[in-house]
């Protein structure tokens, strides 16, 4: 990817320092990879997504056709992946507010590596009260 | 004849768009906007369907009889359907412009994206109100335990 006109500078207001492209939010490090990740998760949830409507749709079908899909859902590889859902929802939801401070709140591009790293502390805290909870209750149905 | 040259580094500006509605700023306001809502509604949905009571255990056809004979709910799902289906497509559809390099194979997926949105928020729009929690002949014991009430 090349320049991104983010509209969040005025041209040449960065003064350069080092050997890293200036004038860009998108290009190396934190900016980048924020912005990389946001685009991996997002394609995930969409997916899935699709796939949780059209499996919530059976409940118009018959209860027994829905109850069969939601017991497959609580094996333990589908709770992992689950767990891996839940992660990529909280990092593309904290890294959106992220996006959003970036392009409203003046101060939003001074400090957008700085939130990088608010977003990764709330992203483990959220895990870190989310996973053994999940997990908890999808391997205590297997046992 | 006279040229006129631009101070250095002076700021690029575009030329006024003369008419019509700016349909990429207005989705890019929507994608800030739907995200704000997303986030409450879909972190309310994940702290009620997988961290409150028994979590996924919980999860089965009586479970969601439960929640949709409450409009509360309905509206909840059914708010969260149409900004979540309309957000990650349009999200989609920037990927599709950044990554399909050709005018077929843009125009296919991005007709594919509009088709499954049309389809599934219609779907859903129609489970989530024409859904009945007790179905006649369905056996009382999948069903809320409000059914047998009655």
């Amino acid at each position: 990817m090349s320049r991104t006109e983010t509209g969040t500078h005025a041209p040449g207001s960065l003064a350069p320092t080092g050997k890293r492209p200036q004038g860009t939010l998108y290009r190396g490090r934190e900016g980048m990879w924020s912005w990389v990740l946001h685009r991996i998760t997002g394609i995930a949830i969409f997916f899935f997504l699709l796939v949780h409507i059209l499996d919530t749709a059976l409940v118009r079908v018959a209860p027994e056709a829905y109850n069969a899909v939601m017991s497959t859902y609580k094996n333990p590889i589908m709770g992992l992946g689950e767990t891996a859902l839940v992660g990529a929802i909280a990092f593309h939801a904290y890294n959106g507010i992220r996006i959003i401070l970036i392009d409203f709140w003046t101060k939003g591009p001074k400090y957008q590596k700085v939130m990088f790293y608010v977003v990764i502390g709330l992203w483990v805290v959220t895990m870190a009260g989310f996973v053994p909870r999940h997990l908890i209750n999808v391997f205590s149905e297997v046992g | 004849m006279a040229t006129t040259i631009d101070a250095p580094r002076s700021p690029y500006s575009r030329a006024p768009r003369s008419r019509g509605i700016n349909w990429e700023k207005w989705g890019w306001m929507y994608m800030r906007a739907s995200g704000l809502v997303l986030v409450v509604l879909i972190f309310g949905h994940l702290i009620v369907n997988l961290v409150l009571g028994d979590g996924i255990k919980a999860i089965d056809f009586a479970f969601v009889g439960g929640k949709w004979s409450n409009p509360f709910w309905q509206v909840w799902d059914c708010l969260m359907l149409w900004l979540a289906m309309i957000h990650g497509a349009n999200g989609m559809r920037t990927l599709v412009n950044d990554y399909a390099s050709h005018r077929t194979t843009r125009g296919i997926l991005k007709g594919a994206l509009l088709f499954s949105v049309i389809v599934l928020i219609t779907l859903g729009t129609l489970v989530i109100f024409t859904f009945d929690p007790c179905p006649a002949g369905a056996p009382a014991d999948l069903l809320a335990s409000f059914c047998s009430a009655s």
